[in-house]
C-alpha cells in the first residue's frame, strides 16, 4: 500500500480545487455522460471533433478529488490530439490504473498523468480515476453515455449504453 | 436517551452512561476487532452497513457445520432432525426477541430487502390495484422504496411520500394528510440508516390503523439498537437483517401478523412451500412454510439465534446508553470542527452520525480515514432522495455499536482533522 501522500499529491489537490476546462463547451459536437451509481459521481464531457482531431474538450460534474482531477488533467492531455493519439492515451491510462502497465519500465505517452498510478493501490478508487476517461472515450466513439456499472470489476473495457 | 427504550424501564435501573458497561470486556467477544489495518488498530465505525460477529455466533455456526448439518423439514434421520430443531429453535428465539405472538409469524428471509419484496409480492400484488396508494417516507432506504415503485408501476398505483424537515424528522401533520381511503400500505423505517433518526413508528401505526391501513416497518437499523416489541408497536410487518445485529449475512426475519400472512399470496414457489402438487394445480403450506421455498440459509439462521442469545446475555440498556454516549460525544466533537456539517440532527437519534466537510468529497474522506485504520461508509447510503433533500451528492457516515469506544471517536475526530489539513 502506497503512502497517502502518493495518492493525494499536490497536483491532484490543485486540479480538484481549480479544475481546468471546467465548463460547458459551446459548439461541442460530441457530448457524453459518465455515471457511477455506486457513489453518485456524475460528469458530462463535451468534445469538439474536427477532421479526426479533438479540437476542444471540457467537462462539468460532481465527484471526489480523484475523479475531478483525473477529468481536469484528461481534458488537458487529450485536447489537440488526434483520435488515434487519444485512443492510445485512453488505453495506457486505463492499463496503468488497473496495474497492467508499469509506467516506470514500459514506454508510454502518459507524461504527467502518471501521478494517477497510485490509484491502483486503492481498488475502490480505480473507477474514480477512470470514469472521466471512459466518458471521453465514449464521446470519441460517438456514444452518448457510460456507466461504471457496465465496466466490470477490472474495467477492461467501456461498454457504452444507449 | 430514546423514549422507546423499554428495557430501561423494565429493569428499572438508571444506567450511568458508560458506568455499567465494560467495553474492554465486550470487545474480547469480537475477534475481528483485535486486528490492525494499515499499521493502525482497526476502528470499525461501519456498523450500520454490517455489524461484527461475536465469538459465540461464529462457534455456533461452526458447530452446526461440523456436527449437525443436514437439510431441514424433510429427513427422518438423526441429522435432519437435529438441524430442523436448531433452525426452529432460532425462530423461537427471534419470536421472543421481538415479542411476536407466535413463531409462525416469523419468516426467515435473507434480510430486509427480501422481507420487503416478500410483502410487495405477497400483499402488494394481491391487494393493491389501479389508483391505490402506498405511503413511504422521504428517508427510506432504497430497499423500502424501490420495491414499492415497482409495484406502483405494475399496478398503476401511486407512491406518496411523507416529507421530513431539515433536521431529518418526519413531518407528522403531512403524514395525516396523506392517509385516505385509497391508501393500502404505509412503509417506514424504524431508524434511518442515512440520518440516524428514530421515527415515531408506534404513533405512525396508530394513525394508520385509525383509517384501517396496515404498516410495514423496516427494522434493519431498529433491531440492533432498540428494544423491539412488535405487539406493542402493533405494526403489521417488521423486517430485520441479521447481519446488522451481529449475525451472519443471509439471515433475516420478516415478521407479519398471522392474519395478513395467511391472506397473502406466496412469494417464491418451490419445495417446502407446498401442501400438494399435481400438474393441474398446487396448494400451499401453512405459514411460515408458505413463504420459505427452497433450502434456507440454515447455518446463518442458527447464527441469528446465537446472536440473540448473545444480546440477551449482555445488559442491553447499558449497551444502548453507551451507544448514545458515543453518538453524543462524536456529534459534539465533529460539529466543533470548522468546515464540518452534521447531516441529520433529529432530536431522537440512534447510532449514526453523518457529516460532510466543506470542499471535500466524502469518498476522499473515506480513503484518508481508511489509511488511519478507520472504517466508515462514504456515499449515498442507498438513500439518494435523502441526499437530494440536503443538497449533497453523498455523506461520510460513522455508525456505532456497543463495542466501540470513546478513544475510537477521538481517532475519528483526529483523522477528520487530518483530512482538512490535506485538503487545506
Amino acid at each position: 500500500m502506497s503512502e497517502l501522500s502518493e495518492l493525494y499529491q499536490q497536483v491532484i489537490l490543485d486540479h480538484n480545487k481549480k479544475p481546468r476546462n471546467f465548463q460547458k463547451l459551446e459548439g461541442a459536437n460530441r457530448v457524453s455522460e459518465g455515471f457511477n451509481p455506486l457513489c453518485g459521481d456524475q460528469l458530462t464531457v463535451y468534445m469538439l471533433m474536427d477532421e479526426g482531431l479533438v479540437r476542444d474538450l471540457s467537462f462539468v460534474g460532481t465527484g471526489c478529488a480523484i475523479s475531478k482531477a483525473a477529468a481536469s488533467m484528461m481534458t488537458q492531455a487529450v485536447k489537440g490530439k488526434t483520435r488515434e493519439e487519444a485512443q492510445v492515451l485512453f488505453d495506457e491510462f486505463h492499463r496503468m490504473v488497473t496495474g497492467e502497465l508499469d509506467e516506470e519500465s514500459e514506454e508510454n505517452h502518459l507524461g504527467r498523468l502518471t501521478i494517477f498510478a497510485g490509484v491502483r493501490d486503492y481498488p475502490a478508487r480505480v473507477k474514480c480515476a477512470s470514469l472521466p476517461w471512459h466518458t471521453m472515450h465514449a464521446a470519441l466513439e460517438g456514444e452518448g453515455a457510460v456507466s461504471t456499472e457496465h465496466l466490470g470489476p477490472d474495467i477492461t473495457q467501456a461498454v457504452a449504453s444507449e | 436517551m430514546i423514549a422507546t427504550e423499554k428495557t430501561v424501564e423494565e429493569k428499572g435501573t438508571a444506567v450511568e452512561p458508560g458506568a455499567g458497561w465494560d467495553v474492554g470486556r465486550i470487545r474480547e467477544d469480537f475477534p475481528v476487532l483485535g486486528q490492525t489495518v494499515n499499521g493502525k488498530p482497526l476502528v470499525y465505525l461501519d456498523n450500520a452497513a454490517s455489524a461484527q460477529v461475536p465469538r459465540i455466533v461464529i462457534e455456533r455456526g461452526a458447530k452446526y457445520l461440523r456436527e449437525e448439518h443436514s437439510n431441514i423439514h424433510r429427513g427422518v434421520h438423526y441429522l435432519s432432525q437435529k438441524a430442523t430443531s436448531a433452525f426452529e429453535g432460532a425462530r423461537e428465539k427471534v419470536r421472543r426477541f421481538i415479542n411476536a405472538r407466535e413463531a409462525r409469524e416469523c419468516i426467515f428471509v435473507r434480510g430486509v430487502t427480501e422481507g420487503v419484496n416478500l410483502v410487495m409480492h405477497g400483499y402488494g400484488r394481491k391487494f393493491v390495484g389501479e389508483g391505490d396508494e402506498i405511503v413511504v417516507s422521504e428517508m427510506e432506504h432504497h430497499s423500502n422504496l424501490v420495491p414499492w415503485q415497482m409495484l406502483c408501476e405494475e399496478k398503476g398505483a401511486r407512491l406518496r411520500v411523507i416529507p421530513m424537515n431539515d433536521a431529518g424528522e418526519l413531518i407528522m401533520d403531512e403524514f395525516d394528510a396523506l392517509l385516505n381511503e385509497r391508501t393500502k400500505l404505509v412503509c417506514v423505517g424504524h431508524v434511518s440508516n442515512s440520518l440516524g433518526t428514530v421515527n415515531p413508528v408506534k404513533e405512525i401505526v396508530a394513525r394508520a390503523h385509525k383509517v384501517g391501513v396496515p404498516v410495514l416497518v423496516d427494522g434493519a437499523q431498529g433491531a440492533p439498537h432498540l428494544a423491539v416489541d412488535v405487539q406493542d408497536l402493533d405494526c403489521d410487518f417488521y423486517a430485520i437483517s441479521g447481519h446488522k445485529m451481529f449475525a451472519p449475512t443471509g439471515s433475516g426475519i420478516l415478521y407479519g401478523k398471522a392474519e395478513w400472512l395467511e391472506k397473502m399470496n406466496p412469494f417464491l414457489g418451490g419445495g417446502s412451500m407446498i401442501r400438494t402438487v399435481t400438474f393441474e394445480r398446487s396448494t400451499y403450506a401453512a405459514i411460515p412454510d408458505k413463504f420459505e421455498a427452497g433450502t434456507p440459509a440454515i447455518a446463518s439462521a442458527i447464527g441469528l439465534g446465537a446472536a440473540i442469545d448473545y444480546l440477551n446475555s449482555i445488559d442491553r440498556a447499558a449497551a444502548q446508553a453507551h451507544e448514545q454516549e458515543l453518538l453524543d460525544y462524536a456529534t459534539e466533537k465533529l460539529s466543533s470542527i470548522e468546515g464540518v456539517r452534521i447531516i441529520g440532527t433529529a432530536r431522537e437519534k440512534a447510532s449514526v452520525v453523518a457529516f460532510v466537510i466543506d470542499e471535500v468529497h466524502p469518498h476522499d474522506v473515506g480513503t484518508i480515514l481508511d489509511q488511519e485504520g478507520i472504517a466508515i461508509r462514504a456515499g449515498h447510503h442507498c438513500a439518494q432522495p435523502v441526499m437530494q433533500h440536503f443538497g449533497v451528492p453523498a455523506t461520510a457516515r460513522a455508525s456505532f455499536a456497543f463495542y466501540n469506544t470513546k478513544e475510537e471517536v477521538d481517532s475519528l475526530v483526529a483523522a477528520v482533522q487530518k483530512v482538512i489539513e490535506v485538503f487545506a
